[in-house]
């Protein structure tokens, strides 16, 4: 990995599915390095902080960005002042701003603020923690009891205001009209039309992070799973690689393709979900009932196959829970011809519906730049034509020797965001297709020890919606020490409120629908 | 236009019957086919239900979701998901709930008309689940919210949940 001369550091390798480089920063390098990163077109992938006062008295920040070469994790190490007990660290959110709530965040949990170079002020508000507990609680610090509860003392949040003539705000959430996830969004309208929105999250948080850390290793894949229900296999396997990579087991090859199977079933669900309830809100109601009839087929299929409808204890360390059954391929080889052509005849249907795509194009416009500057991941950033997708860019096994296509579309509008998926359910088919194909005999897990203390491992793993991070530290015993959950949904929420401008109000489920970002992946 | 004809026409009717109950004393018919005119008999309308995440990973929402897809056909029965609570017969709760939408789900309980019935679906609902109780949640949905039933499992199945909601409304119905 190439990396500016000012660098003279070690270069540590990572355990993790795809190449990774560690390197620690002092003050001044923390902000150098993220310049120069951004000016290179890597794009900050997550951010996290550990209390290791315990260690060396210090607190950490770490910073994991994607380049073209793999991912490289910035380290950087503060002290605490005595008076406060707290540390301070450079804010990024002057270049990368996706940094900005996740920098919230990690205030909120462990008390660590970001400053910002000008010395402006920094956001303060309260992103994860609503009042739920103390201000001076800071729950994934080494001291604090994360079982304790705290009374709920309400606090205000101030949003943003709109002032002119006719600007008015609409205050929807954290309970919406249908069976969704919990946020708020408040809207500054003028009549129908959305001058802006700014969305307040954190209302699913359930304290994962510090759960992890009173879990054994053995266990962390099932709450890895449970991060974010509908990327369970993506969160699992995540987890699984790290531990794994620490503690140098091979997965099985055939527990391998079994995993990837799944991880395309899972986008599949999603995908078949999505495009019913896009339909559905455009007002074609014949959309929902047909995808959602094949998506329950898929999960039918699934339970067969997988042994549950939704994969959240499939992934297990060291390979998958059970084995695919005999009648398994020949089952799911009948469900991708099916879905294949019942797919192809209801994207002609989608085309061809005047009204659909009136509501389709143009609604919910997602610019490229402004996706880029941004740092959008997944899916949406395809849609709004950047070219990203690790299994494509860093293919791990075994998305190394079968040829996965990257979709793409220009647009970045609700339409774009329906032709991606479409696209996608082909390409994910083909996939499947493949992966049963070279479906290698053999065991289907391998035994995992406990990994070494004081270790780092990296798992980053495609899910439907986007890149999905977990970064695991070890304790002694089989601990985890400290494990950090990322869901591309950081990145694209804030982008939403772009995409919003100038549509009306009547729109907005729609442009959220195609986004379908996660809740509690983000919340925690 | 004929191509969306001949697809529902291809297609056909793919609703499964209801789940049967196990017979008890609270639900002496295991006949649940009439359950709609049941329901209009006694509520003299739908049964309308009110969903509330209190936190959950959103399993259980799509599992929840899968009600309306043809095979569950939950509205073909007579079942109905509301927007309001203030028209909701029943509370469908899933997740533990987290300190963060504690005071939004008591706000949409207490919006709720009388008499009310509360469903606590998942095994994070009905236990806390894998998240427990702790700073960022108060675990189970009875330690908020008086529960009438639970349905347990992660997620619990479309089937499961169908069942829960029949078996909550039968003894309502049974007491007439």
């Amino acid at each position: 990995m190439k990396l500016p001369e000012f660098l003279e550091c070690q270069r540590l390798p990572v355990p993790t599915n795809l190449s990774a480089t560690r390197v620690c920063a002092d003050r001044e390098q923390w902000l150098q390095l993220a310049a120069w990163l951004r000016e290179s077109g890597a794009q900050l992938l997550t951010l996290w902080g550990a209390d290791d006062r315990d260690r060396d008295g210090r607190f950490r920040i770490c910073a994991a960005y994607l380049l073209t070469e793999g991912v490289l994790l910035v380290e950087h190490a503060m002290k605490t002042t005595e008076a406060t007990a707290s540390a301070l660290y450079p804010s990024l959110a002057a270049i990368f701003p996706v940094a900005k709530r996740m920098q919230r965040a990690i205030y909120d949990l462990l008390g660590i603020a970001a400053e910002e170079a000008d010395g402006s002020e920094a956001d303060r508000r309260g992103w994860l923690r609503h009042g739920g507990w103390p201000e001076t609680f800071f729950p994934l610090r080494r001291d604090a009891d994360g079982s304790q509860q705290h009374p709920n003392v309400s606090t205000p949040y101030p949003f943003v205001t709109v002032e002119g003539s006719g600007v008015h705000e609409i205050a929807v959430g954290p309970v919406h009209a249908g069976t969704i996830e919990p946020g708020h969004f408040r809207f500054s309208v003028v009549g129908e039309k959305m001058l802006r929105l700014e969305a307040r999250l954190g209302y699913t948080h359930k304290g994962v992070a510090k759960l992890f850390e009173k879990m054994p290793q053995s266990e962390g894949h099932r709450l890895a799973a449970r991060i974010s229900g509908d990327s369970a296999v993506a969160f699992s396997w995540a987890y699984c690689t790290a531990l794994e990579s620490l503690t140098a087991t091979i997965c099985p090859p055939r527990a391998t393709l079994l995993r990837a199977l799944a991880l395309e079933h899972e986008r599949l669900a999603n995908h078949l979900g999505d495009l019913g309830a896009l339909g559905n809100d455009a007002g074609f109601a014949f959309g929902l009932t047909h995808f959602s009839r094949l998506k329950e087929d898929l999960l039918r299929s699934n339970a067969i196959a997988f042994g549950a409808r939704y994969l959240l204890d499939y992934v297990v360390t060291g390979g998958v829970a059970v084995d695919l059954p005999a009648q398994g391929p020949a089952l799911l080889l009948n469900l991708y011809s099916e879905l294949e052509q019942s797919v192809a005849n209801l994207r002609s249907i989608y085309d061809e519906h005047a009204g659909l795509q009136d509501r389709f194009r143009g609604t919910g416009r997602l610019q490229h730049p402004i996706a880029e500057k941004l740092g959008a991941l997944g899916l949406v950033a395809r849609a709004s034509g950047i070219a990203c997708d690790l299994r494509v860019d860093h293919p791990w096994p075994p998305y190394d020797w079968v040829a996965t296509k990257c979709i793409t579309q220009s647009t970045g509008d609700v339409a774009a965001r329906v032709q991606v998926r479409f696209d996608e359910i082909d390409e994910s088919l083909h996939l499947c297709r493949a992966f049963l194909q070279h479906l290698p005999a053999g065991p289907f897990h391998a035994p995992v020890s406990a990994a070494a203390p004081y270790r780092l491992g990296l798992g980053v793993i495609e899910s439907w919606r986007g890149p999905v991070l977990i970064a695991l530290e070890t304790g002694p015993d089989g601990a985890i020490r400290r494990c950090h959950a990322h869901d591309p949904s950081w990145q694209n929420w804030p982008l939403i409120e772009f995409a919003v401008i100038g549509d009306i109000v009547p729109d907005f489920p729609l442009i959220n629908k195609s986004f379908n970002l996660s809740y509690s992946g983000q919340d925690g | 236009m004929w191509n969306t004809l001949s697809r529902m026409w291809r297609t056909g009717l793919l609703t499964e019957p209801l789940p049967v109950l196990q017979p008890s004393l609270d639900a002496p018919s295991p006949e649940l086919d009439n359950l709609q005119s049941q329901l209009l008999a006694v509520l003299g309308r739908a049964l309308c239900i009110r969903h509330v995440d209190a936190g959950s990973c959103n399993g259980c929402e799509l599992e929840i979701q899968a009600l309306h897809n043809p095979y569950y056909n939950l509205e073909g029965a007579g079942v109905q998901f509301v927007a309001s609570p203030r028209r909701a017969d029943l509370l469908l709760v899933t997740g533990p709930v987290s300190v963060n939408m504690e005071e939004a789900l008591r706000r949409t309980y207490d919006a709720m008309p009388a008499p009310k019935l509360v469903i606590a679906i998942g095994d994070c609902g009905a236990c806390g689940g894998i998240f427990g109780a702790s700073y960022a949640s108060r675990g189970s949905v009875a330690n908020i919210l008086p529960v009438n039933t639970t349905v347990t499992d992660c997620p619990p199945t479309p089937t499961a949940i169908l069942r829960g909601i029949l078996e909550t409304v039968r003894p309502t119905l049974a007491k007439g």
